[in-house]
């Protein structure tokens, strides 16, 4: 007599997101000092397209795996005609971020994801589109611009503020004139100028006020570091914008990506499944608890 | 056409029916894992006979304090939780995810582990152990995972508890201490009197049922299935400890800024063994390794811990650097927003944190007193 159990399909195989998708960097652009863009194809199967706003798992051979923003992104055609092409920004910042910085065209990366929650731009369909990025925070917001600018009529203004703590800590300053020239309004601002610098000085926050003609037809979108979500959503919330109508971008330690792993916990979310874009009516609680 | 299984009458066994219960399940294939004596402590480990069993043996619990102790009876399952659980079988403490090989493109990753997870029988798992394994599996049991897979082939011999031990508060959480219905294989109950040493078993699958049908066993009377009720039910007003379950997660909501955890983290270590000796814990990190030529990569998965100070860090520095954000983490998330993310509580009244906490820091007394605190006129 045997015993049965339920049975169990591929005993020892991998759940799909553990398991990375390799990658080749067919291009590699320099953005600032310590940020590149890397434009990656798949050397197999590839991962499902990422929605504006979600991550990876971007692995460096030998050195480790890190979570990066999707900063733009060309599906693949069905006949393979056409290949994926994935497009990561990564600021160098430890050991994997470094070794990603330094990838040459045909070197070989591993990708996992897409994973988390997504921007949702069309959430400002017919209304104000108030896009706000802080630093390196322009890259997942990239995809969210794309979008907006590919189908313009569906929103009333587009409006990007950028800020940066220098002028050579701006990126994507290139696209930032395609932008405008596409009929967004694109402000820039740096913490502090330098020589030849004739742009506006201060604070992202700032730009805020002037930039709002309807809050309560606003749509805002926020990434950059938790400091700069904080003051820019409290500073949308008292110009009037709905707290409901903000979404922020978070960040937190991950390693999985699949909520097994733990490590990502702000309070009762799981940002690698809750988020990492949540609305602010959600994360301003949790964002004021210290240590949380 | 077929038919659903009635589940059979409760039989009866003896202690060499035990024997007979681990070669059946030998026989079929499974590695039966089960508690035995080893290093001072009652351990959780892979048996070659029922013999191997802790008969004879007790614990004395107390918080910070483990120590055996010789009974006054031959009972198997006369002792209550140990410094292990059964997760480091399900969800074991260091698993290589995958390897690859560098190529002149860049590097393949080498073909799925092949290896077939294990099929486990898992012999004298505690109603509270029950719920922890269920706690585990909404977290864990991803399709495809290969925590799905060893989970999928597990066989469990539950033990009803007759002895909660004096840090044990299964009966505030809800967990124990009889085994429900469903959760188990087969669930048995230890009875030692002047009627000699049996054991009640209860059927709770098909699976179970086939089993069961291969070793020697009696009828149960009534008299006896009372018997076992009832020493069940004793066992339920003999627990060390106690903890208010309900509004515990409101509890912990309201109590970020209590004073209370500046003077736990006082006391706490940051250790990390109450993570690693509870049943539900389940976090774990990445490695990443190469050979010393870089032409060989892998993978491992490894337990990790909230109280540690990397576990929060991201680039500049840890969200959690005071021992007491993280003891608050900690004990927030097992008691608190475990609901929000898995829809119960992630505290099974085990008590294993209590008595493996190394300055006996005693959870049910740190909610005590974060109710006091919050509470107070």
């Amino acid at each position: 007599m045997t015993i049965t159990r339920e049975p169990v399909s591929a005993p020892g195989t991998l759940v799909p997101p553990m398991r990375p998708s390799r990658y080749v960097v067919a291009a590699r652009r320099a953005e600032t000092y310590d940020t590149v863009t890397l434009m990656l194809r798949p050397a197999e199967a590839p991962i499902e397209p990422p929605r504006p706003g979600q991550f990876t798992m971007l692995y460096a051979y030998g050195v480790g795996e890190v979570p990066v923003s999707v900063s733009g992104f060309r599906p693949g055609g069905s006949q393979g005609s056409r290949v994926q092409v994935l497009v990561q920004t990564i600021r160098a910042v430890g050991a994997v971020t470094r070794a990603l910085c330094t990838a040459a065209p045909g070197d070989m990366v591993g990708v996992r994801g897409p994973f988390g929650t997504d921007w949702q731009p069309h959430s400002a369909d017919g209304r104000d589109m108030l896009v706000v990025a802080g630093g390196i925070g322009l890259a997942p917001l990239r995809p969210v611009l794309l979008t907006a600018l590919a189908e313009r009529a569906r929103y009333d203004r587009v409006v990007l503020l950028v800020g940066a703590r220098s002028p050579d800590d701006l990126i994507f300053t290139r696209e930032l004139e395609t932008w405008r020239r596409r009929d967004a309004d694109v402000r820039v601002t740096v913490d502090h100028g330098s020589a030849g610098w004739t742009g506006q000085v201060g604070l992202v926050t700032k730009l805020i006020d002037t930039a709002i003609e309807d809050p309560a037809d606003t749509v805002a979108f926020v990434c950059g570091p938790e400091i700069m979500l904080r003051l820019c959503s409290e500073e949308l919330v008292n110009r009037g914008v709905a707290a409901a109508d903000i979404r922020v971008s978070l960040e937190r330690n991950m390693r999985c990506g699949a909520a097994l792993c733990g490590h990502c916990q702000l309070g009762p979310l799981l940002l690698c499944r809750d988020g990492p874009v949540v609305s602010y009516a959600e994360a301003a609680p949790l964002m004021a608890r210290k240590e949380l | 056409m077929a038919t659903a299984t009635a589940i059979p009458d409760p039989r009866l066994i003896d202690a060499a029916g035990l024997e007979n219960l681990c070669q059946a399940l030998a026989a079929e294939g499974y590695h039966v894992v089960g508690p035995a004596v080893q290093d001072g402590a009652i351990v959780l480990r892979e048996l070659s006979s029922a013999a191997e069993l802790p008969f004879g043996w007790g614990v004395r619990l107390e918080p910070g304090g483990y120590q055996l102790r010789h009974r006054d009876d031959t009972a198997a399952f006369g002792h209550s939780a140990g410094p292990q659980s059964w997760k480091r079988f399900l969800h074991p403490p260091r698993e290589r995810l995958w390897s690859a090989t560098r190529t002149a493109e860049g590097f393949d990753l080498d073909g799925a582990e092949d290896d077939e997870p294990p099929r486990y029988a898992f012999l004298g798992v505690r109603p509270c152990d029950l719920h922890a394994i269920a706690i585990q599996d909404r977290v864990l049991a991803q399709p495809g995972s290969r925590y799905a897979a060893r989970r999928a082939r597990l066989f469990i011999v539950a033990v009803n508890c007759t002895e909660p031990g004096e840090t044990c508060f299964c009966t505030s959480m809800g967990t124990g201490p009889g085994a429900e219905g469903g959760a188990y294989d087969l669930a048995l109950t230890e009875l030692v009197d002047e009627r000699g040493h049996r054991f009640l078993v209860e059927v709770g699958s098909p699976q179970g049922a086939d089993l069961l049908r291969q070793v020697p066993s009696e009828r149960a009377d009534h008299a006896t299935l009372r018997q076992a009720r009832s020493e069940v039910e004793a066992a339920a007003d003999r627990m060390g400890r106690h903890m208010q379950a309900d509004g515990l997660r409101e509890l912990m909501a309201d109590s970020h800024q209590a004073a209370r955890w500046d003077d736990v983290a006082s006391r706490c270590l940051t250790c990390g063994n109450c993570t690693m000796a509870c049943p539900t814990c389940f976090c774990t990190t990445i490695e990443d390794t190469t050979d010393l030529t870089g032409e060989h990569a892998e993978r491992w998965e490894l337990w990790d811990s909230c109280f540690d100070l990397d576990f929060s860090y991201l680039h500049g520095g840890s969200v959690r650097t005071s021992p007491k954000s993280r003891y608050r983490q900690w004990l927030t998330h097992k008691l608190g927003t475990w609901h929000d993310q898995f829809g119960s509580s992630g505290c099974v009244g085990c008590g294993r944190c209590i008595v493996w906490c190394p300055v006996g820091i005693d959870l049910t007394e740190e909610v005590k007193a974060l109710r006091a605190e919050r509470d107070q006129p």
